[in-house]
Order: C-alpha cells, then structure tokens, then sequence
C-alpha cells in the first residue's frame, strides 16, 4: 500500500503547476528551475524504483519459469 | 569531409559486430536463437539494450528539434514521465512476460494473447494493427539517418542516399546477427552516446561563451524567455503526455526484448538504472536544443529563427503552402548537429556525429519484430510450427526484415513531416491504447477475446481518423486553433499547428481511457466467452 501510496504521489508531482511561469532561480547560473526540477524529478524516479525491486520483487516469477 | 569520413567507419564497426555476433550463435541457428538471442543476455547487455532499442532518432533529433521550438517544456512532456512509468512497466509487466515467454516458449506479444484468450484470427488482427502501427517508427530512424549523414557531410551525401546507407547497414547487421547482434551493436551504441553526451555540453557550451551568458540573453529577450519557463503549454496537455509512455511496454520490440533476458534479476538493474540513462541522454538533447536559440551566429540556425519568426508574425497571411515551407525551414531536427558543427572541433564533430548516428540507428529492434512477428504470429502460425522448420522460419524472417527496410526507406522519402510528430501522432499513441490488452492479459481474469479485438479496433480507427483529419484539415498558424468540433460552445475536437487536440488533451488520453473501457464493457458482456479454467490456470 505504501509502494502504491508513494507511486502514485510521484506520478502527482510531475504535475508542478508551482514552476509553470518562473525561469528564475537559475540552477548553477544556467539551469531554469523548472529543467532542474524534472531533472530533479527523473532522479527521484530511480530511488522510487530501487524501493520497489528491493521490497516488492516478483521472485515467484522466477520459480515458475523453470516449471 | 572528415567526419563524413568517421562516420562511415563507425557504421562499417557496427556491421562487424552483427558479423561477430552470427559467429557467435554459429553453433545454434534455431528461430529462438535468431529472434531472441536464445533467451541468453546478460545484465548489462539487457539494460543497455533495452534502453537503446527505445531511444531513436526521435529521442536524440526529435527531442533538440522540438525543444529548439517548444523550450524546456519538452524534458517534462517525455523525458521525466516516461523515466517513471517506462520502468514502472517492466517491472510489473515486462517480469510477467518474461516468466511467460520462459514458461511456454512465447517469442511474441501475440502468442501471448492468443493462448490466453483462446483465439486465433483475432490475434492476427492484433498483429495487423501492432504491425502498421510499428512501421512509422522505423520510418523515424531512416529518416533521422539521413538527415545525420547530410548534416554531418556538409550536404555532400544527400538525404536520400544517408537514407539508403543506414537502411542497408541496419539490414545488414540484423540478418547477418539477429538479435543477438542487434543487442550487442545496441550496447556499443548506448555506451557510445552516454559517453559523448556530456563532451557536447561541455564543448557547446564553451563555444558559445558560457551557457550563463546564453540563458540571461534569452531571458531578456520576449521573444525566447518563454521557452525557459512552460507558459505556452497548457497543464491539461502537459498532463495529457504522461500516457505516451504507456505505449513503451506495449511496443512488440521492448515485448520481445522482455524475453531475451537469461534471468529474472537481470530485470532489477534496467529498472533502477532506467532513469539515469534517460537523465543522461535527454537533459543535454533538450538543454542544447533550446540554447540553441541564442546561436545566431551559425547561419543554418539563424535561418531557422527567422524562418519561425515570419511564421509567427506573418502566419495568418501566408498560403498553407508557404507555412508548410517555413515550418520545413524553420524545423530542429537537425539543430543539435548544427551546434556541433559551429562550436566543436572538427574531431569533435565527427565522433559526435558518429555517436547521434549511433541513437537514430535503433530502427534494428523494430525491424526484427517486425520480421518476428510476421514470421511467428502469421506464417508459422497459419502453415503449421511443425512444416515451418526452425530454418524455414529463420529464413521467412530475414526475408521480412529485407522487405520491411525496403518499405520503410521508401515511406521516409515521401515522408516530410518532422520526425516528433510522426512519432507522437501515429505510433506513440496506437501503442498506448493497446496497453489495457496487456493488463487485461496478465492481471485480469475476466477478460476475453472479444474485449481485445473491441479495443484493437478501437485503436486502428482512433488512429486512422486522426491521421485522416490531420491530412483534410491543415495545421494552422502558430497559436490559433481551427475547432473540428464543437458542442455547446466548447472546442471538443481542434487542429493546432502541433497537431489534434480533444477537449484540450492529446487525443492519447482518450484513445487510451476508451481502449480500457471497451476492454472491460465486452469483456463482461461476453463472459461466456472466457477461456478454459486450464488456460486460466496457467496465468494466475
């Protein structure tokens, strides 16, 4: 439930209204912040992800493709 | 000349390797060999693989392109939503085919679907629709190939014959190692583009003087500042492209590539690592892309700018024809080579050109599911597995891959249309409307072959109206939209030069919402029609 909770919680913030119109502040001098924040964003998808594999790993899969 | 020069010899590297890799499977030269690699590759061959049979010319050409017009909307629109739900998708269902695939000896989505739904001529229409669906992607990548090759000669080898060089090498690699080989030239490939990625930023941006200096002069022009912020986008159609990476897993090349793995495990690191690699790739793609809008001083570019400039101010006026000209001029598909060809160099620009060569050549993964399917779904199916011999298959299937290059450089010829909305508009979305068949399949009991065949159907004439109304209705000026369809004063269907929306959202959204709805409405109106308890048995 907390996997499905936290999935769905990501997907809600690729949604960020909050960064629609602002360009500033500037990450590193260069990066609008609203790159920055997907960028942000795709990063925390893989520590998401790493979550689900370390705690909802489908091992049974595996057994039954040697029967 | 010289990184004409490079980049011809990468691609004579890329042939050996699918030399090599048929050495290699020298011994075994059965059909689950050829299509599948033997169900044998290793971790990092399966993660760098996978990702490279995703990433095309749209991801490298088509990303910068449409960032160059769009801004840094473009990394949130595709990159950011498909590093979560790509992955997301093999790991809950690209695991359940593999098991399947393992377990009863599937090589394709469709004999998958046709075991678990107890059906036959349905499943060939699944194949008819996965099949023309697959085609315009594999356009995309002779397209981008042809392009690379006239950018990076400076115009000596022209579109058609860059087409034509990357066809025949990607043919070649393929029946010569099949999937075997596409998976190692995949790697190399990968590995290639991941590593150059970071040398092009660095490089472009001390060409231009520093991305800082760059970015402020955007800001403070009113014509390029929004382009660093997403106010041209609406939320409800930024939204609306979190469904086009449904269609990854619904692809029959990243299904098929599902079962090439030799363990389960190997599937762990490709979804962890998934985001990182599409971090690495698109964040400079998209970056570049829109910095590029400062770099005036390399003519090409500037020609564009303006070009998009005068369709913007003067677009209402102009005849179709002369938008269609100016959206030609003005289109970015080639604009991350123009960059690199100003700022680095000239060593530079060749392997970088080699490196972008290597991202639009993933049409091979295509190509070969296409032969797969045809081969497997159609011909081995309908003649019989036991008269159609492992060889027989083995060599219906390179026949196909053959035709299929053929077809598909043909097609890119005639084909004008930027390679972002060929991608999104045909292929993308069909895919993502067949994905409820693979949730249904894996997940849902109740399900029946009459609800597939109602959602396939559905997807080929959600698809076919689409490319209908875009062809009747032509796009309009930049900014305004013409309402197809309108009831009680709200626009329920609209062309805008970027193509069709409904009610606001890329017709994905819907296309994909019905497709599961029909899944599930005749499904349970033809529940007698479920399969046996025995089938059943089988999948849960």
């Amino acid at each position: 439930m907390l996997a499905l909770l936290a999935t769905v919680l990501l997907y809600a913030l690729h949604q960020d209204f909050w960064f629609w119109r602002e360009a500033r502040p500037l990450v590193f001098g260069f990066l609008p912040i609203g790159l920055f924040y997907h960028a942000a964003y795709t990063v925390a998808a893989s520590g998401l992800l790493w979550m689900l594999v370390r705690s909802h790993w489908p091992a049974h899969l595996e057994d039954v493709s040697h029967e | 000349m010289i990184p004409a020069v490079v980049v011809f010899v990468y691609l004579g590297a890329v042939l050996a390797i699918g030399l090599m890799a048929r050495r290699a499977s020298a011994g075994r030269q059965d059909a689950e060999d050829f299509f599948l690699a033997g169900r044998s590759l290793g971790p990092a061959v399966f993660l760098l693989s996978l990702f490279g049979a995703n990433m095309t010319a749209f991801s490298i050409l088509g990303a910068s392109g449409h960032a160059f017009a769009n801004g840094i909307v473009t990394y949130g629109l595709m990159a950011s939503s498909s590093a979560l739900i790509i992955p997301l998708s093999l790991f809950v269902i690209g695991t359940r085919l593999w098991a399947l695939g393992k377990r009863h000896g599937f090589m394709t989505p469709v004999q998958m679907f046709r075991d678990r739904w107890e059906c036959a001529h349905i499943g060939t229409v699944i194949f008819a629709v996965q099949a023309v669906l697959l085609v315009p992607y594999i356009v995309i990548a002779v397209i981008g190939g042809g392009t690379t090759l006239r950018a990076v000669s400076g115009g000596w080898v022209p579109f058609w014959l860059g087409g034509a060089v990357v066809s025949l090498v990607v043919m070649g690699y393929v029946l010569f190692g099949g999937m075997r080989g596409i998976a190692w030239v995949n790697t190399f490939q990968t590995v290639l583009f991941l590593s150059f990625g970071a040398i092009a930023v660095v490089t472009i941006g001390h060409g231009m003087g520093g991305f800082r200096q760059a970015v402020e002069s955007m800001l403070a022009s009113p014509t390029t500042a929004p382009l660093l912020t997403r106010e041209r986008v609406s939320p409800l159609y930024f939204f609306s492209y979190t469904f086009i990476p449904l269609s990854s897993i619904a692809f029959p090349h990243i299904g098929i590539f599902c079962l090439t793995a030799r363990r389960l495990a190997y599937f762990r690191k490709t979804v962890v690592l998934y985001p990182v690699c599409m971090l690495a790739i698109w964040l400079p793609s998209v970056f570049l892309g829109v910095v590029a809008n400062r770099a005036t001083d390399i003519p090409a570019v500037k020609a564009k700018v303006e070009a998009r400039a005068t369709l913007a101010t003067e677009g209402p006026t102009l005849s179709a024809d002369r938008r269609d000209q100016l959206r030609a001029e003005a289109s970015g598909d080639d604009v991350i080579l123009k960059l690199v060809e100003g700022y680095a160099p000239l060593w530079l620009t060749a392997v970088l050109g080699a490196a972008v060569m290597a991202a639009v050549m993933a049409s091979d993964s295509q190509i070969l599911a296409l032969s797969t399917m045809f081969t497997e779904d159609v011909f081995a199916f309908y003649v019989g597995t036991t008269r159609a011999r492992d060889a027989l298959q083995v060599q219906t299937g390179r026949l196909f891959v053959v035709l299929v290059t053929l077809v598909a450089y043909i097609v890119a010829l005639a084909a004008p249309q930027s390679i972002f909305d060929i991608a999104t508009q045909y292929a993308f979305a069909g895919y993502a409307a067949l994905t409820p068949l693979l949730v249904a399949a894996l997940f849902w009991r109740g399900s029946t072959r009459w609800g597939a065949l109602a959602s396939t159907v559905w997807t080929a004439v959600a698809v076919l109206a689409i490319a209908v109304l875009q062809t009747v209705v032509p796009p309009p000026p930049p900014g305004a939209a013409v309402s197809i369809l309108s009831v009680a004063g709200v626009d329920v269907i609209a062309r805008a030069a970027s193509g069709t929306t409904v009610l606001g959202l890329l017709p994905v959204v819907p296309m994909t919402l019905i497709s599961a709805l029909l899944m599930v409405v005749v499904s349970r109106v033809t529940a007698a029609s479920r399969p046996a308890a025995a089938t059943l048995a089988r999948y849960f």
